[in-house]
């Protein structure tokens, strides 16, 4: 680990002015993944700006029913949250399907949407990666890719490649619930829609993000939706607690008496280099029946474009019928507690 | 870079002055030596460090010592001040909720940081009713503490102790 | 029946007694290795080689060695020469060839340990990289037959195999693989060494004091007297800390460099992976013969294990197949991959692990193909003498346990059809599997029994070097030398974990309270004979581990029944074990308390190689890419269902004077393929590689 200066300005603003005026400086928050990043030699910072305390930490009430939320509201508080709990149950789903207790504890509700990717080669100094170093290659496109994409990633040319996903948990419902980031820059502040914060690799893995560098999450909002109450977050793992999301699915569904789908929202997890909104999937719902072959239509909507990496070391092709299960899961659950309150 | 800092540890204050890199848990195991905490991965992927900080379960591992200038850390030796253990501790050794006791000061510092969130009314993903009553069976208590590993796999006793002091 | 001159009565064996080290465990203030006091040791942190096979051309230490806090930078050109020509596994920085991926090249002495990462950081190596070979493959052209296993011989054939299963009513064929696994003690491999007036001292995250004392001793050219090893609490061993491995000499190598002062090291979590040995993989093809009423003809298991250019291990898969059933003919053979890796060691339960998985399967696969219940198919094979040796044995009472086991279970109510059970959105299933592990004794161990006191009051202080590594170790021979010296516990002082206290056999092979046991109660009788019950302060008497005389007369084994339930999710595939019973015959447990955790951390292991664990060896770059608790899973709490747990008292006089079998092994055996077996009953799938993940069901 290479020595860096550690500061902590006064305020939010400070902060903004002191990384920007500093190509090598980086945020501290909650350092769960940072701190991590440190210790493998992924991050080298010149200084660390800590903004705990610079950002909020309270969830207050938006005038048109919305919620907003700090930037350093710690995912455990933001999971306990009664309003959360009662109005976005996928986002409490999420939240505390995430991590563990001690780590919902420390993480932010900014640096959670930062978090970089877990795929081991990038981690590892000793592999090629062109999200770590451009140019050198993707070791994953043939290699050991169990957690990697099977959307929106870049398979070729070889020195752009990347098949990395995204590992928030958190992310995933926010982007189902169309929720709102309050960016702070060197000019004022911004809302960006979360879809528009992280960014596939595109020609440059080495970005996760559309941020430019000193920008500071400083909150996120959610907006008022009734839809949202009759949401869920279903994650497939390979533990049963305490791992990453082989693929996940964030949904709510309205579906009206007659048992035909009038609403929803859907949103996928561990299957793209961003929190994936499944549009596609959400189109093939709205006015079809509450039905099986209806999900997973939905499911095969969204997978037209699908690319599994096919790796002789172990490949994502699994995820194809894996998103389809999981999202026939979610939605058949959704559909059948809708059912019940009706009645 | 140094700088100074205090830390108040199981209720004795010191200064100590410190790299920016160091990290609580080094802070505490190799400044202070104070080495209740392990170093199981170093990389919040185990729990062997947890330690109370302003009284909420966190891992020491990921947290950088010059952040928490002014924390106040309660370590598993400091549940039992004067070496009367704390009813948790008692029910592991009742319970022999452990075999080679590494992980065992994390899930200590873990398990009554889970007790504290529980009473009041934390839920986990395992929870039925997201806005009813939390109440800790079995399932809840090991979803609760899957962020300590046990490699010797003392997890059932482990849910034993904890069930009997929960109740 | 034993050596002993007086029978050994059982008190304070079979009675529960927390562990002694107990309150210091629950406050963390029993110190492991790298806690060892002494605020001036130096801080070592290694660099590691990136590639899996090559030369080192250049080494510049320069910008490491100007960073402050630095006090030296070892490499193959400077580093103290070790005595002898040490093998490459042990022989640390002694040339510039690379012969595994994250193999030593340097080591950083710092008085910080920031300073000596970042140093290590510094350290420029220039490398020729050589092609390498990292793919088990079983066509491999450098595929050896190896002279001997750990305990056996590499093949043995009975009769006519092949013309048996060509003969047979019914055969089955079958290839199960298991994956490279990890050890991952919670506590990482470290050490502390020092060199004070040419003697070594070293403090050594080990299962075996005895055994790092004999390996330093002869790698740094030293007599045995001349090094101390230390250790006190060891944070789980698995084997990994069995063996002597290059960290602990690359700190007694450093240490060299700075006599004097203290050096510590504990490996960081992702250096776990590469040095300090691994399972390794097997490809495994078994065949089945039988008659229609599932009486065996023949039993072949053929074993291709991975393993490595610089040292051997076998592991010993097929030799489970030897002694587990009855069959007239038998064929089991190990084949060995030489790769350019690190060297494979013992992994708790080894051979019997992998091979139950394999062994145990297949039977449930011909149960199946006959319509006979896989319980009466193992008991219709239950054999009179052992197989493998032709001798009696000494108890086995692998049918009980089957029978308790299906009893305490419900077995009976067992409808066999596959994927009839559909629960909630979970297909549900059960399935059985049978254990068996030896009773070997390790010879040369040493117990000393001293009186401290006179007359009725008298205290004994017991001295072995033996390990506690979780097992329990301080609380048994406690009970054992009370019960020997026929006293209360509470006038045992038992002192264990220091090569002060003469040669010890390690805690391994579920052999460490048997063999130590054996020693101390030895050492008691003799206690008696020369001093009687009312000894004076000072009165002292040793013993070296007596041989079995039963050795070569019985077959010795501990046996057991795993039944375990599964439930796979019928949309996602995800699979869990709701429920888990573990019935085994394992002759006097000697502490109740104690042994339950061993059993169930067994089980627990089990569950975790069946569906958890699994070292990715990314062929391409020659190293494990899974390398942190992150990629590389071990079963968490909320993997863990209900177990239950029960032994059945056996009184088994051949054994050893305390009646003990081991118990800390036989838990994981057949634990994987009692999952498979319900798995296969939940869905109809039959998986027969692990770990059986989701991707398998959908």
């Amino acid at each position: 680990m290479k020595p860096f200066a550690y500061e902590r300005p006064h305020d939010a603003a400070g902060a903004v002015a002191t990384v920007t005026a500093d190509p090598d400086a980086a945020f501290l928050a909650g350092g769960t993944n940072l701190v991590d990043h440190l210790k493998l030699g992924l991050a080298a910072p010149s200084t660390l700006v800590d903004v705990t305390g610079l950002t909020s930490t309270e969830i207050t009430d938006l005038p048109e029913g919305g919620l907003r939320i700090g930037a350093g509201v710690r995912n455990a508080d933001f999971a306990a949250d009664e309003r959360v709990r009662a109005r976005y149950p996928a986002l409490a789903h999420a939240l505390l399907a995430g991590a563990s207790g001690q780590l919902r504890n420390m993480a932010t509700t900014g640096g959670n949407l930062l978090q970089r990717t877990r795929c081991v080669y990038f981690q590892d100094l000793t592999t090629p990666c062109n999200k770590r170093e451009p140019g050198s290659g993707c070791s994953a496109l043939d290699g050991w890719a169990r957690h990697h994409a099977v959307l929106g990633a870049t398979h070729e040319p070889a020195d752009v490649a990347c098949v990395a996903t995204h590992p928030s948990d958190m992310a995933v419902a926010l982007v189902a619930l169309e929720a709102q980031v309050r960016v702070l820059g060197r000019d004022g502040e911004r809302a960006i829609p979360l879809t528009d914060l992280h960014r596939l690799p595109g020609d440059d893995p080495t970005r996760d993000t559309t941020l430019a560098h000193g920008e500071l999450i400083t909150a996120v909002d959610l907006p008022a939706s009734p839809i949202a109450a009759h949401s869920t977050y279903r994650k497939v793992r390979d533990r049963a607690s305490y791992a990453f999301a082989l693929v996940s699915v964030a949904a709510a569904l309205a579906v009206d008496d007659g048992g035909t789908i009038t609403d929803a929202r859907v949103a996928l997890g561990g299957v793209a280099h961003v929190p994936w909104r499944a549009t596609a999937a959400e189109s093939a719902l709205v006015g079809a029946p509450a039905t099986d072959d209806t999900y997973r239509a939905a499911a095969r909507a969204e997978l037209v474009d699908a690319r599994p990496v096919e790796s002789p070391r172990g490949g994502t092709a699994f995820k194809l019928p894996l998103v389809t299960a999981t999202l026939a899961a979610a939605l058949r659950g959704l559909a059948e507690n809708s059912a019940q309150e009706a009645r | 870079m140094k700088l100074d800092l205090t830390l108040t540890v199981d209720g004795h204050h010191h200064s100590l002055t410190v790299d920016t890199r160091t990290t609580v848990l080094d802070a505490l195991r190799e400044h202070l030596d104070i080495t209740s905490p392990k170093k199981g991965c170093d990389h919040g992927q185990c729990g062997a460090c947890t330690v109370l900080l302003d009284g909420r379960r966190t891992l020491s591992c990921l947290s950088l010592a010059v952040a928490h200038d002014g924390a106040e850390i309660t370590t598993a030796d400091g549940l039992a001040p004067d070496g009367e253990l704390h009813p948790l501790q008692q029910a592991f050794v009742d319970h022999d909720a452990y075999q080679c006791g590494y992980c065992t000061p994390g899930q200590i510092c873990s398990a009554v940081g889970m007790l504290d969130e529980a009473a009041h009314g934390a839920p986990s993903v395992v929870t039925d009713d997201l806005t009813g009553d939390v109440r800790l069976d079995r399932a809840e208590i090991a979803e609760r503490l899957s962020g300590n590993l046990c490699r010797c796999g003392a997890y059932a006793h482990i849910v034993d102790a904890v069930e009997q002091v929960a109740r | 029946m034993t050596t002993a001159s007086r029978p050994f009565v059982p008190h304070a064996v079979g009675t529960a007694m927390p562990r002694p080290e107990g309150p210091q465990k629950v406050r963390g203030t029993a110190r492991y290795t790298v806690e060892t006091p002494g605020s001036d040791a130096l801080y070592l942190f290694p660099v590691q080689a990136g590639v899996a096979r090559g030369r080192v051309t250049a080494i510049d230490t320069s910008a490491a060695e100007a960073l402050e806090g630095v006090v030296a930078v070892l490499t193959h050109e400077n580093a103290p020469r070790l005595a002898r020509e040490a093998d490459a596994d042990h022989g640390v920085l002694q040339s510039s060839t690379i012969h595994q991926h994250g193999q030593y090249l340097a080591a950083v002495l710092a008085t910080s340990s920031e300073s000596a990462r970042e140093a290590a950081s510094l350290v420029s190596v220039e490398v020729v990289e050589e092609p390498h070979a990292a793919v088990l493959d079983e066509d491999s052209p450098d595929l050896y037959t190896p002279e001997a296993l750990v305990v056996g011989v590499t093949d043995d054939t009975r009769g006519d195999p092949e013309a048996a299963l060509a003969a047979s009513a019914v055969t089955l064929r079958r290839t199960y693989r298991t994956p490279m696994e990890h050890h991952q003690p919670l506590e990482p491999h470290a050490t502390v060494a020092c060199w004070e007036d040419g003697r070594l001292v070293v403090h050594d995250a080990t299962q075996a004091v005895s055994w790092t004392r004999q390996a330093l001793a002869a790698a740094f050219g030293l007599d045995e007297s001349d090094v101390d090893v230390v250790a006190q609490h060891v944070g789980g061993g698995f084997g990994s800390k069995g063996g002597t491995h290059p960290n602990t000499m690359l700190t007694a190598l450093a240490a060299q460099a700075v006599p004097g002062r203290s050096v510590r090291y504990a490996l960081t979590r992702q250096q776990m992976f590469d040095l300090v040995g691994y399972r390794p993989a097997t490809v495994q093809h078994v065949a089945l013969g039988a008659d229609r009423e599932g009486r065996l003809t023949a039993i072949t298991h053929d074993v291709v294990d991975q393993g490595s250019k610089i040292g051997e291990f076998v592991e010993p898969a097929a030799a489970f197949s030897r002694g587990m059933y009855a069959a007239e003919t038998r064929r089991t053979t190990h084949r060995v991959v030489p790769l350019d890796i690190g060297v494979p060691t013992f992994m708790r339960a080894p051979g019997e692990a992998p091979g139950s998985f394999a062994g145990e399967c297949a039977m449930d696969e011909l149960a199946i193909e006959l319509g006979i219940d896989p319980i009466e198919l193992r008991l219709r094979n239950e054999p009179e003498v052992d197989p493998e040796s032709g001798l009696p044995y000494s108890s086995r009472n692998l049918v009980a346990c089957l029978r308790r086991g299906a009893e305490r279970f419900g077995w009976a109510d067992r409808d066999p059809a596959p994927r009839a059970r559909l629960v909630d959105g979970w297909w549900h299933g059960t399935g059985v599997g049978s254990a068996s592990f030896p009773v070997p004794r390790f010879p040369g161990s040493e117990a000393t029994i001293r009186a401290t006191g006179t007359g009725d009051t008298a205290g004994y202080t017991v001295e072995i070097a033996a390990s506690d590594i979780g097992q329990g170790a301080r609380a048994a021979l406690t009970a054992i030398a009370a019960d020997a010296l026929d006293v209360g516990v509470e006038r045992i002082d038992l002192r264990i974990g220091d090569t002060a206290f003469g040669p010890a056999g390690p805690a391994g092979g579920s052999a460490g309270t048997t063999s130590w046991g054996a020693t101390i109660v030895e050492a008691a009788d003799r206690f008696r004979d020369k001093y009687g019950d009312h000894p004076e302060d000072g009165d002292e008497a040793d013993a070296h581990t007596p041989d079995n005389p039963w050795a070569g007369e019985y077959s010795m084994h501990a046996f057991g029944a795993h039944f375990v339930e599964v439930a796979v999710h019928a949309d996602t595939g995800e699979i869990r074990v709701p429920r888990m019973l573990g019935v085994f015959a394992a002759g006097r447990i000697v502490n109740p308390l104690t042994a339950r955790s061993q059993f169930l951390g067994g089980m627990t292991w089990g569950l975790s190689a069946a569906l958890h664990e699994e070292s990715v060896l990314d062929d391409r770059f020659g190293h494990v890419v899974n390398r942190d608790f992150a990629g590389y899973h071990v079963a968490t709490n909320a993997d863990v269902g209900t177990l239950d747990v029960e032994w059945l008292d056996e009184d088994d006089p051949y054994v050893n004077p305390m009646g003990t079998k081991g118990i800390g092994e036989i838990g994981i055996v057949g634990v994987a393929a009692a999952i498979a077996n319900a798995a296969y009953h939940a869905t109809g799938v039959r998986v027969r590689s692990l770990p059986i993940t989701l991707d398998a069901f959908l």
